[in-house]
């Protein structure tokens, strides 16, 4: 099995927890405190802040993050310790004796609310302007812990410029408040590292590699130092004011294509409970703001399915029939452009072993400028392009110069979630109000197949269910197809599937172990790679790799919080939609059937795909000059 | 083992005096491991850097911890303002340091130290490195020491980059990872999870160097100097408005006046003890004694005579916190620049008494809530000197020159 190497962060940066015991019935295994004069027990080296939340005790926190290691740097959660002569931060103080803890005293009140003042005589806030107003955490704490001043003083002066550069995430370095979570998002969740603390003293900022804007680096645009960021200092570039503007014009034709993900996740930013699936109500939402139709990536999620699956068999081919040296196995998945972006720059020499074949978002691009263009006398220059995503990177891809294969960018805009929802609300829409509607054709119907790629493990889910039964003849041999090996959130899962009884066509796979490997985050990424340049997967055939922890459903572009409860929830609502569908197999999709027979004539992989369907990539190598 | 220096006429109870490079070490071998602890514990010698943690208990630990590698770290950082009495003992009585971590190795159980050399220092480097070099070649350092089947140990010196925060161990051990100098959080301590997570004992130049004599002299003899608390003695750097600067052994509990008469000082106004982070104590408390239990020092001690204003002083300290914070925590980077601008306004005479009780809040739970000892101890001298001098403080006409 696969194993998780050990984080690169630095150690300050890293968690010190200590390993809880396996058998909470083993002597020693739990140890009995005191909190808030109440005895309680807990297991041996849960931290502080744990035991109070499995107490029904809150304590205030800001750097800290579930999904992220300790820092202890913000202090706003320090609890007084019975012996100790400072107060200690909650959520980096393991449990390892019978201590008394008390976490309302006057001395940690005074503590957290200096702590507050402290904060926000440094935060230049706009709060009525900024893009977390209503979301942010440090807002959240002034109110809640009785910050009634400025007892230090408030900035009023803007001291830097946004960082207006990249495509996707802009940067607000006035809105800071150096909780250094996006540096531990980068370094230890993803292991990118593009951020990191500089300078020291009261001079101290987060900035990147010489302090070049955020294009200029090596950030993979993944957004998930957005996500995690407690104020507004990190956002998408937002691109609805250009969307509304088309809207407007009557003379444009605006379609819009929604992903799994964001219909899993946008109820979050109505006060929905995580997990309420509305694609329905979506579908209605988008028209009365005015786009003239409505299409479901998930159609494209299926020709992807198509593509893709057939690259793999073409190269399993060439590698069992022809005994081709050179072919590239294992084949690496693209539907992830910050996967994408990151082996561009720290496995250039690997690129040749992903698939060449586009994203969803990019072949349904191409494929409105072009057959539907084509199918309903449209002039594709009158045609605007909207992908709803889960994610910020697909801002970036859209941009891509080579991404222009319909003679047109093939997809104008790429809007996260978040700001879909703004531009709900924009449009005096309560989206649960809204009743239920179909997408438009001719994309309108999509496989479960095409929409559980929304979560980690999907598309390989979604590649056996289409690959098994055209080599074999006969269903995946799974209960209600559901591939459990492929679903959950470790980090890195590996399983295979044995090739027996294949039809004709195909007989030169029979017996073949078909050996596959899920991996989500670019920190696990960086492991299979790793793994992959030792030999380790010389028998593996297809890997999949999502470049956000849990896949799309935890993309840079979702609702604030995230944690892996709320994760999982999105998944769960996901593969539940996934068995209510009647089709659940790319190849059923009768869209795309369809349009292999009238448009894309020579099929999969063949010359047309290849031309509007397919890419190519970049050495980016990790200097950027 | 002569290293060209000429030492000078100084004059001790414990570290000034004559030790032979080497013989702690064979008694420590032929003694065993216990007997150091024991001797060591008897002493009640506590960590010299100024926090005063019992030696024993944490040389006890790490060599109780079960762990494939083990450090021995001599912080010879001294980064406190107005220390300087590590560079007296590196220069003029190496063999009583580096002897004093041979024998933290053997009885700890470590293979490797390392000295965290400030970069300052560099120019003892080299000197450094030869006389290394000669305990390499009498074998006091190298495979089975002095003939101790198994006892292997070697040291290593390494230079900081100037941050004052590198002086505090666990950001110390970050530095000498290759990371940026910042503390750790604290639980789990290095004695546990230190250099490389290995269990790991940092010590003070000047805790090693009195471990020899200890050894030689038991210690009993050791804690006969000093007060009950704070046994033995202590090297103290004396430095500003007085006649004979330097660094001066003498026993703990010695008082502050008796201080001033040693080194010559006149019409002294003020005490700032234990560098920046200590604590200015004013003519009214010169009985105070210098010691764990009340007037604490990690060596430094600076004289401030009637001319100086003690605005001035203050000013000083907290531009000095506000750019050596390491700039982690809360507290401590913004809370230190608060109390600078705070300084800004005394200066001016723009401020109000409401703000000035704010602002020793504030010092109150920067002293509790940051992250590490120097966010806690950065508000000490502001505190204290807003403590002890108000009245020459508020006098302040907004002209910048306060009125004695």
């Amino acid at each position: 099995m696969l194993k998780q190497t050990e984080s690169r962060a630095p150690v300050s940066q890293k968690s010190h927890k200590i390993d809880k015991p396996v058998d909470p019935n083993s002597i020693g295994a739990t140890i009995t405190i005191e909190l808030n004069e109440k005895k309680i027990a807990v297991p041996l080296g849960t931290t502080i802040l744990e035991a109070c939340k499995a107490n029904q005790v809150r304590v205030p926190t800001l750097c800290h993050h579930e999904d992220l290691c300790i820092a202890g740097v913000c202090r706003v959660c320090v609890v007084e310790v019975e012996g100790m002569k400072s107060l200690q931060a909650a959520c980096a103080f393991p449990i390892t004796s019978q201590i008394k803890i008390k976490t309302s005293t006057e001395n940690v009140r005074k503590a957290r609310r200096h702590i507050i003042d402290l904060l926000l005589s440094e935060h230049h806030g706009e709060c009525y302007t900024c893009v977390r107003n209503r979301n942010c955490e440090l807002r959240a704490l002034a109110s809640e812990y009785g910050v009634d001043g400025f007892t230090f003083g408030h900035r009023e002066k803007k001291m830097h410029e946004i960082d207006k550069s990249s495509y996707s995430v802009l940067r607000d370095m006035d809105k800071c408040i150096l909780c250094r979570r996006c540096v531990r998002t980068c370094i230890d969740l993803q292991e990118v590292g593009v951020l990191e603390a500089i300078d020291r003293g009261g001079k101290t900022h987060i900035g990147t590699f010489m302090g070049k804007p955020l294009s200029e680096v090596i950030c993979i645009n993944c957004g998930q130092c957005i996500n995690r960021c407690p104020t507004g200092a990190l956002f998408t570039n937002d691109p609805s004011d250009d969307i509304w503007r088309a809207i407007d014009d009557p003379t444009k034709h605006v379609v819009i294509q929604t992903a799994p993900s964001p219909r899993a996740a946008i109820g979050e930013e109505f006060g929905m409970p995580a997990g309420t699936s509305m694609t329905g109500e979506l579908n209605t939402a988008l028209r009365r703001i005015g786009f003239d139709k409505v299409f479901d990536t998930d159609f494209s999620a299926d020709l992807t399915i198509m593509e893709e699956g057939t690259e793999l068999l073409l190269r399993l081919k060439a590698a069992l029939v022809d005994k081709d040296p050179n072919v590239k196995l294992p084949q690496f998945t693209s539907c992830s452009p910050g996967w994408v972006k990151f082996i561009e720059h720290f496995y250039p020499e690997s690129l040749d072993y992903l698939s060449t074949a586009k994203s969803p978002q990019q072949m349904f691009g191409a494929l409105m400028k072009t057959y539907y263009a084509q199918e309903y006398n449209l002039d594709p220059k009158d045609i605007v392009t909207v992908a709803v995503m889960p994610c910020s990177a697909k801002k970036f891809e859209c941009n891509r110069p080579e991404m222009v294969d319909s003679g047109y960018k093939d997809v104008d805009y790429g809007l996260t979630t978040r700001e879909l929802a703004k531009m709900i609300k924009e449009a005096g829409i309560f989206l649960p109000e809204m009743p239920k509607s179909e997408f438009n054709d001719p994309f309108g119907e999509a496989s479960g197949a095409g929409l559980i790629f929304g979560a980690t493990g999907g598309v390989m889910e979604a590649a056996l269910r289409t690959a098994y039964e055209l080599i074999t003849g006969r269903e995946v041999p799974f209960e209600n197809l559901r591939i459990e090996a492929c679903r959950g959130f470790e980090g890195i899962k590996q399983a295979s599937v044995k090739l027996e009884g294949c039809v004709p066509a195909w007989s030169f796979l029979e017996g073949v172990d078909l050996k596959f490997v899920v991996a989500h985050g670019t920190a696990n990424a960086r492991t299979v790679m790793e793994l992959f340049k030792q030999g380790e997967l010389n028998d593996v055939h297809f890997v999949e790799i999502m470049g956000c922890p849990g896949g799309c459903i935890g993309g840079g572009g979702q609702p604030i919080p995230t944690s892996p409860e709320i994760r999982k929830k999105r998944a769960e609502a996901i593969y539940a939609e996934d068995e209510s569908m009647t089709i659940r197999k790319s190849h059923e999709n009768p869209h795309v059937k369809l349009i292999y027979e009238k448009f894309l004539t020579d099929g999969p992989c063949g010359h047309k795909s290849h031309e509007l369907l397919h890419t190519k990539y970049v050495k980016r190598g990790s200097f950027i000059v | 083992m002569d290293l060209g220096i000429e030492k000078s006429a100084r004059k001790g109870l414990v570290l000034f005096t004559q030790y032979e490079a080497g013989s702690a070490i064979k008694k420590a071998i032929a003694g065993g491991r216990e007997d150091v602890l024991f001797e060591l514990r008897e002493s009640r010698l506590k960590g010299r850097g100024g926090a005063g943690f019992p030696t024993s208990t944490k040389w006890m630990i790490t060599a109780a911890a079960t762990a494939e590698k083990k450090y021995i770290v001599c912080n010879a950082d001294e980064g406190e303002p107005g220390t300087f009495k590590d560079r007296v003992l590196l220069m003029e009585y190496p063999e009583a340091v580096f002897d004093g971590m041979v024998i933290a190795g053997y009885t700890i159980g470590a293979q490797y130290g390392i000295v965290y050399l400030r970069g300052e220092y560099e120019y003892m480097f080299a000197m450094l490195k030869e006389y290394l070099e000669g305990m390499r070649a009498k074998n006091l350092l190298g495979q089975n020491i002095l003939g101790k089947e198994g006892f292997n140990f070697d040291i290593e010196i390494r230079l900081g980059s100037g941050a004052y925060v590198c002086g505090e161990e666990t950001a110390l051990i970050e530095s000498l990872e290759g990371q940026r100098g910042e503390p750790r959080n604290r639980p789990p301590y290095p004695v546990n999870t230190g250099y490389m997570g290995f269990p790991t004992v940092v010590n003070n130049v000047e805790t090693l160097a009195a471990v020899p004599h200890i050894l030689l002299k038991t210690g009993e003899w050791f804690r006969k100097h000093g007060t009950d608390k704070s046994t033995g003695s202590k090297l103290f750097s004396v430095s500003g408005d007085c006649e004979r600067p330097g660094v001066y052994e003498l026993p703990w509990g010695i008082s502050v006046r008796e201080l001033l008469d040693v080194v010559g000082a006149r019409d002294t106004k003020a005490v700032q003890v234990g560098g920046a982070s200590g604590v200015c104590i004013p003519k009214s408390q010169f009985m105070r004694k210098l010691s764990y239990e009340d007037a604490g020092t990690g060596g430094s001690v600076m004289v401030f005579n009637e001319t100086r204003s003690m605005l001035n002083v203050m000013h000083n300290f907290m531009d000095f916190f506000v750019e050596e914070s390491c700039g982690q925590c809360t507290p401590c980077r913004i809370g230190n620049e608060r109390l600078l601008e705070g300084v800004h306004k005394l200066i001016s005479g723009d401020f109000t008494f409401a703000y000035i009780r704010n602002l020793k809040e504030l010092g109150a739970t920067m002293q509790v809530a940051s992250k590490c000892g120097l966010g806690q101890s950065s508000p000490n001298a502001f505190l204290s000197i807003l403590e002890n001098f108000s009245d020459e403080i508020y006098q302040s006409n907004g002209s910048g020159v306060t009125h004695a």
